[in-house]
Formats: C-alpha cells, structure tokens, sequence
C-alpha cells in the first residue's frame, strides 16, 4: 500500500499561476541570446515556489480565522479549512476548469502525516497511554475490524436489495470499502479534540484508538486489496490466515521498528554535547527514519513512529539542552499544526473536481447511517466488557463522546485515492463517498461536539499548578499500590510499572542517558525546581511593576511575592537560579511567554541583583563550597567519571579561575588587609550587598585555610586584584569562543607559574557546580568591583611590590614562550601586574561593553556548565 | 493486564447482598482443603469488606494468605511479608508491612489481612449513593488519605513533622540527592501545605492540599477474581 504513485503535489499545483506561466515563456532569456542582466526564471522556481506558496496562504488563512473569537470558538479550525478549501478550489476551478490539485497519498503518507504522528507520541502523556493501552487496544483492533466488518457487510446487503441501482461491485470490494472508512483518524480527532479539553482519560483513549487502529486499517485494506486483485474466486481458508498472521506481523513489527529507532535516538542524543545547535535534528531525523523504514517493510509506519516518540521522549528530553528542547516542542508543533492546516485545505481543494464524483444518494446516506450506527454499538459492547476489568469506569457520557468522536479524515481519503481503477471498478463512488464521509465528520460532528460535551456536562480537564505535594503524595500512592498488589499476589499495573521503573533505573538510564541526567532526573525534584522558578519569575515581575527592583535591597519591606524571606539560608550563595533555568531541561513545560520573561531577567545589571537576592532566598540545595575549603594541592576525589575532554576542562578554567586563584592564594599578608578593605567598601556603596556577601564568606574562608595550613607559601603572581583579571578573563573566554587560542599552551604556561594551579583548575572544574555564572551576574559583579579597584590598586602596591619585582624577568621569559599575536589569560594577567606599578584607570569601556553583550555570547561555558551540574 | 481473570457477573452487579454470600462461603470453603480457618474468618470479614466483593474474590485471596503464611497458623508475621521479593525492594515497603500490624501486635489474622486490603478497594457507584448516616467504609476518600498519611506519621501525634516528611523523602527519592536539598524540598513541601503555622502537616491539611487529587481513582485497584 501507499506506493509511490499518483501525480506529485507538486505537479498538481503547477495550474494555478496561469498567467506567471505564461509570461515566463515570454522572458527574453530565450527570445534573446545576448546577456541578460535581469532574467525571469520562474520555471525554475516554479515548484518550491507553488508549495511555499500554498502553504502562505494556509497559515494566512488560519490568522484570519482567528482574528474573529466568535467564529473559532463555535466552528472548529478543521471545519473552516475544508470549507476555505473548498472555496479556493472553487475559484481555480472556475478560472481554469482544471482541477488537477488534489491531495495525493505520497504527499501526504510522506510529508503530512509523520509530523503529525511523530507530534503525538513525542508528547504523549505515557503513564496515561500505557495505564489505558489494554482498553485502546480493544477498540483499536477489535473496535476497527468490527467497523470494517460490519459496514462492509451491511452495505453488501444493502446492495444485494437493489436500492442502490448497479454497481461493479462483489462483496469483497464493500470489504475493502469497509476496511479503509471504518478507521477513526488520528488527525481528525487531535484537531477536534484539542478544541473540546474532554477530560484526560477519555481524550487519551479515542485519540490512542485512531493512532493504534492504523495497523488493523493497513493490514485489512492490504489483504482485501489483494483479494479483489486476485479475484473472489481464489481467495482459500489459507489468504486468510495469511492475512491474521501478517497483522501481527505488521504490528508488532512496526512497534519494534519504532522501539529500535527510539532506542537509536536516545543513544545519539546521549552524545550530542558538542554540537548542541544540531541536536534538535536528530529527533526529527531519527524518527523520521524510523517511518520510512517501516513503511518499506511493509508494516505500520504509523505505530512506528508513534512509538518511537513515545519510547524516546523521556531520555531525549533529559539529555538534550533545554534550548533543544524548546526548539523540538516548537518545531514539533509547527510542523504538526503546519501540516494538519495543510491537510484540511487540501481535503476541501480536492473535493472540487468534477472527474471523481459519482453520486449514489443511497450508498452514500446508507454508509453514513452505517459507519455512525455500528461505532455506535461497538463501542456500548466493548465498554461492557472493558468497565468489568477498569478501575476507572467508563460512564454512559463517556461511551456517547467516544462514539460521537469517530471522526474519519485524511487517512481515509489517501486511501481511498490509492485505489486503483482498473482493480476496484467503484473507485469514483468509494472516493465521493468517502469524501462525504470525512466532511460530513469533521464539519458536523466537529461542529456539534462541543455543544455535546458541554450540554453532557462532560468530566473535563482542568489545568492546574503543579503542587509539591501533590507529586510527593502520588508518588507515595504508587508505591502503596504497588506494594498491595504484591501482597495480594496479583499482577496489575503498579506491579508492571514498578517491575518497568526498575528495569530502567538498572538499564536503561545508565546507557542512555548522560551521567548529569541520570542523577537529576526525578520528578519530584522536576516539580521542586519548577516551583522555584516561578517563585523567581514572580519574583522579578512583580519588581518590574513596581519600576524597579530597589525593594529587593530591602527585602524585609512589604513583600507580597510568593518567596520565603524566613529561612535566610547562608550557606547557598553559590548554587544559582540560572543553574535551574538551564537544568530542567525537562517534562516541565514553561511556555514562550515564560522563557521571555526569563531571558528578560538576565539581560540587565539591575535584575542581577534579584538574581542574587533570589539566590539567596530561594529554596535550593545547599551546596558546600568545596574549593574554598579545601587546602592547596588536594585534588577533589569526585568527578573522575566525568567524560569531559581536555579541551572543555581549559574551557572552564578561563570561567572560574580567578575566583579560585583569588579565594585559596590570597594567603600572604594581604588578605587581611584586603579583606578590611572590602569590607569597608561595602558598607560605602549602598548598591550590591548579595556581592559583598559572598566576597566576605570567600575572603573568610580563605583566612581559616591560611591558619590551618600555617606556612602557605605565597605567590606573589597572584597578587592583584580579581577586579583586574576579571575583565580580561571575560575577554579571554569570548576570544576562546571564536577558537583563536591554544588553550594547551595557556594550561601549561599557567602550570608553570604555580604548582598548584593546575590542581586549583581541577577543583574550579569541579566547583563549577557551585558556582553562580550567570554572564550578567558576571558582568556586574565586574563592574561592581572596578570601583573599588583603585583604593585597592594602591593598597596591593605596598602589600606586594617586592615580591612581584623579582617575580618579573622569570615571567617576561614566559611571556615569549606563548606564541601566536593573541594574548592569553595568563599573558593578561601578567599585564595586570604591571599596571601596577603604573596605576591607569581601569578599562571602563571595555566593561561596559562586556555588560551589555548578549546572553548568548558565552554559550560554550554554560552548556558546560550544565553538563556538569550535579545535585 | 487487563483482561486476566474471570468474573462472577452477579458480585459485579452487586446484587450479592451479605445474606446471600455467607452461605456460599461455606460451600467453597468445604470444597477447599483448609475450610476451617475460611469458614471463620469469611463471617467476619464480610462486615467491612462490602457486599459487592465476590466471593471468588475473597477466596483468591484467601489463598493468597494461605501460602504467604509460611507458619501455617493462620496468622501472618512480619518475616511473612518480607518475604515477599517484590516488597523487599519497595522503598516504602516496611512501612506498608506494618501498616498490616494492630498497634503493639505482629501477627495478624486474615480479618485484619481483608481490613487493610479493603481500603484500596474503588469506590462502585451504587455506594456513593449510599446515605451518609452509616458507619464510614474503609475505602472512603478519608479512610484511603488516613492510611497514607498514617505511613508518614510514625510517632503518631497526627501530624507530618518535618523529619517525618524527609525519612519518606530519602526513601523515596534515593541517595543521588543531598541532604540539603532534601531538606529544601521537605521544607517548602511543608510550607505549601502548612496552614497554622505549625511547621508540620496535620491530616485536616495533607487532605486539603490532596483536594483535586483523584484519591478514590489513584488509590484503588481492582482485586482478582
């Protein structure tokens, strides 16, 4: 089935600009052999030009639609596009009396419908799919093959009566016909429904009803295509049984198919760190694949793909970046909601042409009444036998919304057009029958459900906060149950479930997802950052209203935002807000308007310091603060396993050396005074506290390491202030992005001045955890400190002259040994010693400039940073 | 998962009023081999375990408590439950173990076995229906929101401390995250519940915090036949 065949789109809509056509002949790029500077090529263009085109006018028309609320409340989008659809169809029509668009089955088995499906398992909600499957299964394959059965037969005999006139037609072919109208569509019912918000339960069991009943309705039209090929007189007890075996085949087939890609794309996904911007092609790619090879063994594309989204999901989404991830959930979307509008306008632009259309009033009302009776029935008979085993019943509102939600659409259609004509002699009668059939559904039933629901006081779904307790809670529960099930000895869902998170947690997490991942994929902790995060959104909008966040300095003033000032939390300075912002890069689904508000509040100076103070007060792990705590040369022993390469760790070193460098080596004389020094200032400048705290903590602990240790020996090549290596580190890790620096040459340079650094770089990698690097965080705290920076120039002068003159001459040598015209961190840093001993006003521009770079400039640090971050 | 077992159409209607199945009990139990401990104990535990469990139902379980009862004394112990391998690795599962057990008890008969067990039995719709003025049955809302705050609340004093809150939190979340954090999220878990101030979790605000949650659909399941 869906073999390639028909006239492509493409062609078909070759039509439509006559008049661009025929001026194209007249371009003189033909009638003139001479140069021509401007030459009209449009049959060049001419293909990609008419889909772009198409689809212009489709999502132009669904703009429209919504300018009016009225309209789009009461009519269902799918409806108004088949009926735009029809309209334009109408108008080519008209102008041209050709009617050569239509959608064909390769477009749409090719391009239309896997986005769609691919769209559907990848947001499937599985707990609930795979709590309902036994009863989606019962109606997807019992429930179709009665579909099938029944209507064929009925009109068979309905025919043997005589009311429908002569037709070519033995039963086999009202089989077929059966087969291929009795599906319920998958994009039918996800554009109805997700318009209804029916509740949860009996969405998830209609809609995974029309996913899974795809292999019955492939297997079924197969065989009963073949058998009309071959002939009602050859059909043996054997074609059938041929027939029963190839759907199991087809099935399971297709979900292994599907379950193999899915395994394939969480395998890839684990290993995609450096090449973040194509991770999100992947997931389409891979699912992609999973489809098409599925379709050219013959088995269900459809369930293939469905699966392998359904099975991928939840390891894809906790190994890609959370901007991957947002690019997946709005590229999926678009593409789905793309090609849904497609499908539809297509459906009604199809619908005119008058070459298909053979009217049988009695064939067609008579298959009507059939498809909507016999869903009718199968569904009160199915239920019965479900609601004996279901925990949750299904209540006669439920049956009534699922019969009525039978919606057939494309997938019948492109069947139907796969007909071939020579083998089905009633083609043009099946294709405007099941045209009726699919517009009488989407358009009539679209149209009344809703009232339906409404008046039914059907259970619907209410979007609420995620609670804390709610998830810890649930999680008990599911524990209880499935610890009941065991003692009652019984094998149930939470017994399979829990039998499934094992093997999981065992297996499947260790090989397919990264190490971070694994540790900080739960779903409590999920809901936990999820709070937070909004905690600190509200946090800082509720500063923007008020014209700016001056009140944070304040914090004990009339504070109506949801954070909790009780609980200072000393010890959690350094662990970050933004490090929950890039860490739940999970299920959690923060919409567009929320990830604005987000970056918003990262972008200027002013926001850092909420940021800061929300740091503070915030609840969050509290981290110990490992570098600073741990003497000289003690390598930290966690980590080893980290799969990190050279290069990255030189990556981190340019982001967190000099706040190790400036905690564990201030140990000479100086850091007392400097200490002093500080404190002073800030008890001067009224802007900045978060910043003076975690100075002071950094500063007081490095004084205890300087009595534990006693001796220390002090290098003075560290003497300076970390307000002057700050800029040029800054400097230093945006040059590196753009890959112009040895970064092996800078290590070793930098190995070279100081033992210990290395081991000091070593701990920064590790301590990157900790540590709050947000790049406007940084970039305030940088010129924050360039105006303390004189006072302390001067003050540095005495402490460390000495020292760092007979320091020099070993360190200009050093200098030489670094090749190439650009200039190093280290290089810099030696630079920022010589100022000095001629003080110069600091490079307040280059400052400013930093400050107001864009987020997204330092990316490599922080996806690093991400990777490492542990809870 | 679904469609394993046979049902007995006259228990699901719920027409099995309790005169009828008493009688029926019998029969089975003098059809099983050990009809005894059966016999007396099927009286009883028709009571709290309602008329619309089938008598298939309780005789599956009955012999489930049978071959848990390694002792054969018609009483289960702790070491009975324990070994269970599945329970053994259910985080929660010693404290699911003695919810089984009567204060100050450690063995428990197969009433008490039905009693616990009847609290995750769904509600049917011909009970809710029921009047309001009869004794509360043990799978109402209540009593299934009682029995999982009871699994938090181990002193007893009707409230969730704190360091109650974060013995289950460590049980149940594992050992890759830090104490503190734990801590954090016993914390603002807490926080949101917390009406009084208390700093603790009383059962009047775990089942107000719990008030959109489906407890009757997630805490039941539908027990064989």
């Amino acid at each position: 089935m869906r073999q390639v065949s028909g006239v492509a789109l493409l062609l078909g809509l070759m039509a439509l600009p006559a008049a661009l056509g025929q001026r194209s002949s007249e371009s003189p790029k033909y009638s003139n052999q001479s140069f021509a500077i401007v030459s009209f090529k449009w049959d060049h263009v001419k293909e990609p030009y008419i889909i772009a085109l198409w689809i212009l006018v489709a999502s132009l028309a669904k703009i429209v639609f919504h300018l009016s609320h009225k309209v789009t409340r009461v009519v269902p989008e799918s409806a108004l596009l088949i009926v735009l659809g029809l309209f334009l169809g109408g108008i080519v029509w008209a102008a041209d009396h050709i009617a050569s668009f239509s959608l064909t089955p390769t477009v749409f088995f090719f391009y239309l419908l896997p986005p769609i499906v691919l769209d559907a398992g990848y947001f499937m909600p599985n707990r609930l799919f795979f709590g309902n499957l036994g009863s989606i299964l019962l109606y997807a394959v019992i429930g179709t093959v009665w579909n099938a059965a029944t209507t064929g037969l009925s009109l068979y005999g309905v025919y043997l009566t005589g009311i429908m006139g002569q037709l070519h037609s033995g039963l086999l072919d009202f089989l077929l016909f059966g087969s291929l109208i009795a599906a319920v569509d998958p994009v039918a019912v996800l554009a109805v429904f997700e318009e209804v918000h029916v509740n949860e339960v009996l969405f998830i069991i209609v809609f995974g009803e029309s996913l899974l009943n795809d292999a019955v309705t492939v297997v079924l039209y197969n065989v009963f295509d073949s058998f009309v090929a071959i002939g009602a007189a050859n059909v043996t007890g054997i074609e059938c049984l041929k027939g029963i075996v190839s759907f199991f085949v087809v099935s399971l087939g297709g979900t292994l198919v599907g379950i193999f890609f899915a395994f394939l794309l969480s395998l890839v996904s684990r290993f995609t760190k450096h090449v973040r911007i194509i991770e999100p092609g992947f997931v389409f790619i891979i699912s992609y694949l999973s489809y098409l090879t599925a379709e050219m063994l013959s088995l269900s594309a459809i369930l293939a793909i469905t699966f392998c989204g359904i099975c991928c999901q939840k390891y894809v989404k906790a190994n890609i970046s959370e901007q991957s991830s947002t690019t997946v959930r709005y590229t999926m979307k678009m593409m789905a909601s793309g090609a849904e509008t497609i499908i539809f306008m297509f459906l009604g632009i199809s619908a005119v042409d008058p070459d298909i259309w053979t009217w049988n009033t009695a064939f067609i009302l008579l298959t009507l009444v059939f498809i909507s009776v016999y869903r009718v029935i199968g569904v009160i008979i199915q239920t019965w036998i479900l609601n004996r085993y279901r925990t949750v019943q299904l209540e006669i509102i439920d049956q009534v919304v699922m019969s009525y939600g039978g919606l057939r659409g494309a997938v019948a259609f492109a069947l139907v057009a796969l007909l071939d004509k020579d083998k089905v002699k009633d083609r043009n009668l099946f294709v405007s029958t099941t045209i009726i059939v699919v517009f009488f559904t989407v358009i009539f039933q679209g149209l009344t459900i809703k009232p339906l629901v409404q008046w039914l006081k059907v259970k619907k779904t209410e979007h609420r906060e995620p609670k804390l307790n709610e998830k810890l809670h649930g999680r008990a529960f599911d524990h209880i149950l499935s610890a009941i099930e065991d003692i009652s000895g019984q094998i149930g869902h939470h017994y399979l479930r829990d039998k499934w998170s094992n093997f999981d947690r065992k297996f499947l997490r260790k090989i397919l997802m990264r190490r971070s991942a694994q540790k900080s994929r739960d779903q409590i902790l999920n809901v936990f950052h999820e709070l937070n995060l909004k905690d600190a959104i509200s946090y800082v909008a509720e500063g923007e209203r008020r014209g700016s966040l001056a009140f944070i300095r304040s914090p004990s003033t009339d504070n109506t935002v949801n954070v909790d000032f009780s609980t200072p939390l000393p010890g959690t300075v350094e662990s970050s807000v933004s490090y929950l912002l890039r860490e739940k890069a999970g299920p959690v689904c923060l919409d567009m308007q929320a990830l604005e508000q987000r970056r918003k509040s990262i972008r200027d100076t002013e926001d850092t310091l909420a940021h800061h103070t929300l740091q503070q007060y915030l609840y969050k792990p509290r981290q110990e603060r490992n570098s600073s705590v741990i003497p000289n040369g003690n390598i930290p022993s966690e980590n080893p396993v980290q799969d990190f390469t050279l290069k990255e760790k030189d990556l981190e070193f340019s982001e967190s050396e000099e706040n190790n460098d400036y905690e564990t080596l201030h140990l000479g004389k100086g850091v007392n005074f400097l200490a002093n020094v500080t404190k002073q200032n800030f008890t001067d400048t009224p802007a900045g506290d978060m910043d003076h705290d975690v100075e002071m903590t950094e500063y007081s602990s490095s004084d205890d390491q300087l009595n534990q240790n006693g001796n220390v020996s002090v290098n003075p090549l560290h003497f300076f202030p970390s307000c002057l290596q700050m800029p040029w580190t800054q400097n230093y890790s945006s040059l590196e992005n753009r890959g112009n620096i040895s970064l092996s040459a800078v290590s070793e340079y930098i190995a070279s001045c100081d033992p210990n650094v290395p081991d000091l770089f070593w701990e920064s990698g590790t301590d990157m955890n900790n540590k709050e690097t947000v790049n406007s965080g940084y970039c305030s705290e940088v010129s924050f400190k360039s105006e303390n920076s004189q006072e302390e120039n001067t003050l540095l002068m005495f402490e460390g002259l000495e020292d760092s003159y007979i320091k020099e001459p070993q360190e200009k040598k050093m200098l030489l040994d670094i090749e190439g015209n650009y200039r190093s961190a280290a290089a810099r840093r030696v630079q920022s010693r010589r100022s000095f001993h001629r003080p110069k006003p600091l490079h307040h521009p280059k400052l400013q400039k930093l400050a107001s770079l864009p987020a997204s400039c330092h990316v490599p640090p922080h996806s690093l940073e991400q990777e490492e971050t542990q809870l | 998962m679904m469609f394993c077992g046979t049902e007995d159409p006259f228990g699901q209607l719920g027409t099995a009023v309790l005169a009828v199945l008493p009688l029926s009990f019998l029969c089975t139990g003098r059809a099983w081999g050990a009809e005894k401990p059966l016999a007396r104990h099927a009286n009883l535990s028709l009571s709290f375990f309602s008329s619309s469990v089938s008598h298939s139902q309780i005789t599956r379980l009955y012999s489930r408590f049978t071959s848990l009862d390694k002792g054969e004394n018609g009483t289960l112990s702790r070491e009975d439950f324990q070994r269970i391998p599945e329970l053994a690795i259910n985080p929660l599962g010693d404290r699911i173990i003695n919810a089984f057990f009567p204060e100050g008890e450690d063995q428990v008969n197969f009433r008490g076995f039905m009693r616990t067990l009847a609290h995750f039995r769904p509600i049917e719709d011909n009970e809710k229906s029921k009047d309001q003025n009869g004794p509360e049955p043990l799978n109402s809302r209540s009593n299934k929101l009682h029995f999982a705050f009871r699994l938090y609340d181990l002193d007893k004093d009707d409230k969730i401390s704190r360091d109650e809150l974060l013995q289950v939190l460590r049980m149940m979340v594992g050992v890759n995250i830090s104490d503190e954090q734990l801590g954090s999220i016993a914390d603002r878990t807490i926080q949101e519940a917390d009406q009084d101030g208390d700093s603790a979790i009383s059962f009047a605000e775990f089942v107000k915090v719990l008030e959109k949650v489906d407890v009757e659909q997630k805490m039941s399941i539908r027990f064989l036949h």
